[in-house]
């Protein structure tokens, strides 16, 4: 489905970046119980939780951020506007090619992904996350659960890691 | 078989000195704190080599460095290794621009590499126009990485002599890089900081979008001076002339990122002579841009009206102080 303007998931993906600053202390909130249940996540096994935690993970923030599943999430550095939606798929901040209006110039209906996350950045305490350089995509990831990898990596002693 | 006449040594190549990432000549004329001159080359919808020599020498003597564009404007043309790898052999000094939108990251960085070979001493890293502006719009569009992830890798292939996959070189490409910015583009309280970043990632110099509006860059490199960016990078501001009114016009309507305000449409407007009004807005925004500080030189983009960069470089007097040379000579 395309984003445009007026479609529902275009509306609540706005709806969400207008509240960076709640759900960033959800997620933080959130994060911090997945990270202290390790222990559990181990004894049923990462590898079988994988499906559901996806799944869960594909539905919530398929709805909230019209998540592409790419499996790192970067919400938090990004004002929580996904920046898959961008036709570019840019991670680092907008191109040259914003409109005047703040539009997309691949989707002239479409308000820029990075113009939405540079403003919900702003309101958030951990906003100047933005400014940090974001690594190249890992496409092995895709359609991964990206709260069990953070759970795993935040664990990880440099050894296992 | 006819034996052809290949240059091995392009005169580009130079001893690399202390400091300088490159063996090229555009990074001397940086670093030694003179005005850099910088144009672009419309790459042919040709397979003879002769028409990028014919381009190309329009510039003889005018600039320090030649961009190859890749694909710009999401048009097929000519590939900008090609035109950098025919430039090369000629003793020119080009910047080859990469563009994420037509290639994964195992292209590109076998690009690098090649294009280094070649002798190529300067890469500008973009993201690229979306494949809906060009003359193929049904066209995939690649961007597994994007300008930001290309710096860091060209910078690991250069500095850390290995590729994105941590796998070693046996010898690492020496080569200046650079990045695009657009100070005149939403969110303009941003693009400084936007500019950071790209530093952080391993650009050394930035070439920027058009620039029409002197007060918008004014603001923009009070910030960039704010944040001692200006001693981190150096930038050179496009330019570029204006054929009438009505292209003004169009571009503004049709080319996002380029933003030109009233004053310019109506100032060529009133003109008896559009072109000519044109290129002297242009000499007046480089004579203008001269005087700000911070700013390292100018990249001028005078697409279809490539035969007035000569013109424009004399007028703004932007050479003055420096000594013409015929382009074959080392140093």
């Amino acid at each position: 489905m395309k984003a445009t303007g007026t479609s529902r998931v275009y509306r609540i993906r706005h709806w969400s970046v207008k509240r960076s600053a709640l759900l960033e202390s959800f997620y933080n909130g959130f994060e911090k119980l997945i990270v202290t249940m390790h222990p559990v996540w181990k004894l049923i096994g990462y590898q079988r939780l994988e499906k559901p935690f996806a799944a869960t993970e594909k539905l919530v923030k398929g709805v909230m951020f019209d998540c592409k599943m790419c499996g790192q999430c970067a919400l938090s550095a990004t004002g929580m506007s996904c920046p898959m939606n961008c036709p570019k798929n840019l991670r680092n901040g907008p191109c040259g090619g914003v409109r005047g209006n703040g539009n997309c110039e691949v989707e002239p209906d479409m308000k820029c992904v990075w113009v939405a996350a540079w403003e919900g950045s702003q309101r958030m305490s951990g906003g100047d996350e933005i400014n940090l350089v974001q690594h190249p995509v890992d496409f092995r990831l895709k359609n991964k659960s990206s709260w069990l990898r953070v759970a795993k990596l935040k664990n990880a002693t440099p050894e296992t890691r | 078989m006819e034996k052809r006449n290949v240059h091995l040594s392009p005169a580009e190549l130079l001893p690399i000195l202390p400091g300088h990432s490159s063996p090229g000549r555009f990074e001397r004329v940086l670093r030694a704190g003179k005005f850099a001159v910088t144009t672009e080359l419309a790459p042919p919808d040709s397979a003879d080599p002769a028409e990028v020599y014919e381009r190309a020498s329009i510039f003889d003597g005018y600039v320090d460095a030649i961009n190859a564009t890749d694909g710009s404007g999401a048009h097929c043309h000519m590939s900008s290794i090609a035109v950098c790898g025919l430039l090369t052999r000629a003793g020119y000094s080009p910047i080859m621009q990469i563009s994420c939108r037509d290639r994964n990251r195992i292209a590109i960085q076998g690009e690098i590499l090649g294009a280094s070979a070649m002798g190529v001493s300067n890469i500008l890293c973009l993201t690229g126009d979306g494949v809906q502006a060009g003359d193929h719009p049904q066209a995939k569009p690649v961007f597994d990485l994007d300008c930001m992830s290309l710096l860091e890798i060209g910078t690991r292939m250069r500095d850390q002599g290995s590729f994105e996959s941590g796998r070693k070189l046996d010898h690492s490409p020496p080569v200046f890089l650079g990045a695009a910015a657009n100070p005149f583009a939403p969110p303009l309280d941003w693009r400084p900081l936007r500019l950071a970043k790209k530093i952080a990632a391993g650009a050394q110099f930035v070439q920027t979008q058009y620039c029409y509006d002197i007060e918008l860059l004014q603001n923009y490199m009070r910030r960039v001076r704010e944040l001692g960016l200006h001693k981190q990078v150096y930038i050179l501001v496009g330019v570029g002339p204006l054929a009438s009114a009505k292209t003004a016009i169009w571009i503004r309507k049709n080319v996002p990122g380029v933003h030109i305000p009233d004053s310019v449409i109506n100032r060529l407007s009133g003109a008896q002579n559009q072109k000519a009004e044109g290129i002297s807005i242009c000499i007046e925004m480089i004579q203008q841009i001269r005087e700000i500080e911070g700013i390292s030189g100018c990249h001028i983009m005078a697409y279809k009206q490539e035969h007035a960069v000569p013109e424009i470089v004399d007028k703004s007097g932007i050479l003055r102080d420096r000594h013409k040379r015929p382009r074959n000579n080392n140093d």
